[in-house]
């Protein structure tokens, strides 16, 4: 596989305080790398390093293998990047800044318009081409920013919060975009949204004060979580001791937890030890003894729970 | 250095973006006429030339330039915009003078609109077209020596105010470098080479020398070499601080 983005040991330091810590990372042509993170975890400070902006403290950072302090233009061709906020000049039209954005990549002529017309219609912007970028909706401005990084058909993307700003269908639209493009490049997208890694994500990464604290992919991920392969059912109130009992000595299943009674019964969620299969034995005892069940599911997880327990020492307990 | 036209044609069509442009012109040519009759007393010397047209330009600059050179990168910080600028596949050279080019051509415009008063010494007697001729071309390089600077200055900070301010204060030292108020500050204790020197580097007097009619290589150099000396500055500041 080709690596295109590489780094080692990426460093920031500002004053006496270590923003990013060591951070050594490889995206390869196809991987869509989701770098999730709390506020102020270093994602944005890490992009800026990877994309040669920032110069790390100590470390090194590679597109294409280029690297991008020492040979920074080159590296920058391969390159499409929406830095944090989706900076752009309010004074433009979407229609100019493109064009000059366009010439600056080297394209000319013909085949300057035609990428033009090309990331105008992926980012669905003909409506609001020849207004001032400064009168344009937030999600229209990220947009803008989303063209112009996809502009030049870049090996390497980097998107800081693609869809901040954006309604769920243009969510939903820019996902879709990042999924179609994926194949042929490597990209890097910061989010806090969590469903976002599950739908573009084929990697993972959770960044914690400066530290890489997890790198897999969003169902790896998942599957830390407590709940993940758990078993809940709701059965009639009446015999939901019994079941809890019978539900405790089956096999592979650690703590019983009982919730709420409702309407149709009680919830009772059924943990897996050690990530065993529990469902297919919990079923196989409840159709022999005839539980009085209305509905079983096997839990997935949430990516919720497995940042919250990585990212922050406090819930670990309580997740 | 060639995306220095890309660069220059988006900087330059962005003065006329907004009204800020008109604005400047309409300024400086209200007091580039003013100066020339009202305190150059133009009419009543006589003379079939532009000595008084020529004489406040040091100090048309003073007031108007900074606020020119004030957002060149001031305003790409603030906005965030220098984040994907200097992201682009371009040097931080490219990127200084292409900037710096569009903004001394947006002067140069307002200058040449200055062409009435060319029109009218002609018709009111026979002046010296060469004097006129290197009065122009001396001031357009002292207009590029006071954006130079303050191009550099600019790119300290994401505020426009102090821009303006530390330009302002930077260019009057190099303006009236050879008058007793700077000069004061530092006779009496510093030798007098550094007299010298600070006398040497006055605008004013290397101006004077230009549109008294014989371009001097000497303060044509002169001006060349403050030019790309902030321009350097510039770059190195970019450079280290773009980030901040």
């Amino acid at each position: 596989m080709d690596t295109m983005i590489a780094t080692e040991g990426l460093t920031k330091v500002f004053g006496a305080k270590t923003v990013v810590d060591s951070v050594t990372l490889q995206v390869n042509r196809g991987e869509v790398l989701g770098f999730l993170g709390p506020n102020g975890a270093g994602k944005s400070t890490t992009m800026k390093m990877i994309t040669g902006y920032l110069r790390p403290t100590a470390g090194r950072s590679a597109i294409c293998g280029q690297d991008v302090l020492d040979n920074p233009i080159e590296a920058k061709r391969h390159l499409g990047y929406l830095p944090e906020g989706a900076p752009l000049y309010p004074d433009m039209s979407p229609r100019g800044f493109l064009m000059f954005i366009a010439a600056i990549r080297g394209l000319r002529g013909a085949e300057k318009a035609k990428r033009v017309d090309q990331a105008i219609a992926m980012t669905q912007l003909a409506e609001v081409l020849a207004q001032p970028i400064e009168t344009l909706s937030k999600g229209f401005k990220r947009r803008v920013g989303l063209a112009q990084a996809l502009l030049h058909d870049p090996d390497v993307l980097i998107l800081d919060e693609p869809t901040d700003g954006l309604d769920p269908n243009q969510k939903h639209e820019v996902r879709k975009l990042i999924h179609d493009i994926a194949p042929t490049k490597a990209i890097i997208i910061s989010t806090h949204i969590l469903e976002e890694v599950e739908a573009v994500c084929s990697r993972a990464v959770v960044i914690a004060q400066g530290r890489v604290i997890a790198d897999d992919t969003p169902a790896g991920l998942i599957a830390r979580s407590p709940r993940h392969g758990a078993v809940t059912l709701t059965v009639a109130a009446a015999r939901a001791e019994a079941v809890k009992n019978a539900l405790g000595s089956i096999t592979g299943v650690g703590a019983v937890q009982q919730g709420k009674a409702n309407g149709k019964g009680v919830l009772l969620t059924a943990f897996a030890k050690d990530g065993a299969d529990v469902a297919t034995a919990i079923a196989e005892r409840a159709a022999a003894e005839h539980w009085p069940i209305s509905n079983l599911h096997t839990e997935r997880g949430d990516l919720d729970s497995v940042f919250r327990s990585l990212t922050n020492p406090t819930a670990r307990k309580a997740a | 250095m060639g995306n220095v036209p890309t660069i220059f044609r988006r900087e330059f069509a962005g003065y006329f973006a907004t009204p800020v442009a008109f604005i400047f012109i309409i300024i400086f040519l209200a007091l580039a006429g003013s100066f020339t009759f009202y305190l150059g007393y133009f009419i009543e010397r006589g003379n079939a030339d532009l000595q008084t047209f020529f004489l406040f330009h040091p100090w048309l600059y003073l007031l108007l330039i900074p606020a020119v050179s004030m957002r060149l990168w001031a305003e790409e910080r603030k906005q965030g915009t220098i984040e994907l600028f200097l992201t682009l596949p371009i040097s931080i050279a490219e990127a200084v003078v292409g900037k710096f080019l569009a903004a001394w051509a947006f002067v140069s415009l307002a200058l040449a609109l200055t062409f009435p008063m060319w029109i009218t010494v002609n018709l009111l007697g026979e002046p010296d077209n060469g004097v006129i001729a290197a009065g122009y071309i001396g001031s357009l390089l002292m207009a590029g020596a006071y954006l130079a600077i303050g191009s550099c200055l600019s790119a300290l900070t994401k505020n426009q105010v102090i821009a303006f301010v530390l330009t302002i204060t930077v260019c009057f030292l190099f303006t009236a470098g050879g008058s007793s108020v700077v000069l004061g500050l530092v006779q009496g204790w510093a030798p007098e080479v550094v007299v010298n020197a600070v006398q040497s580097l006055s605008f004013m007097t290397h101006f004077q020398n230009i549109s008294k009619g014989v371009i001097y290589v000497p303060d044509a150099i002169f001006f060349a070499a403050v030019i790309l000396s902030w321009l350097v500055a510039n770059i190195l500041i970019v450079d280290l601080k773009k980030a901040d």
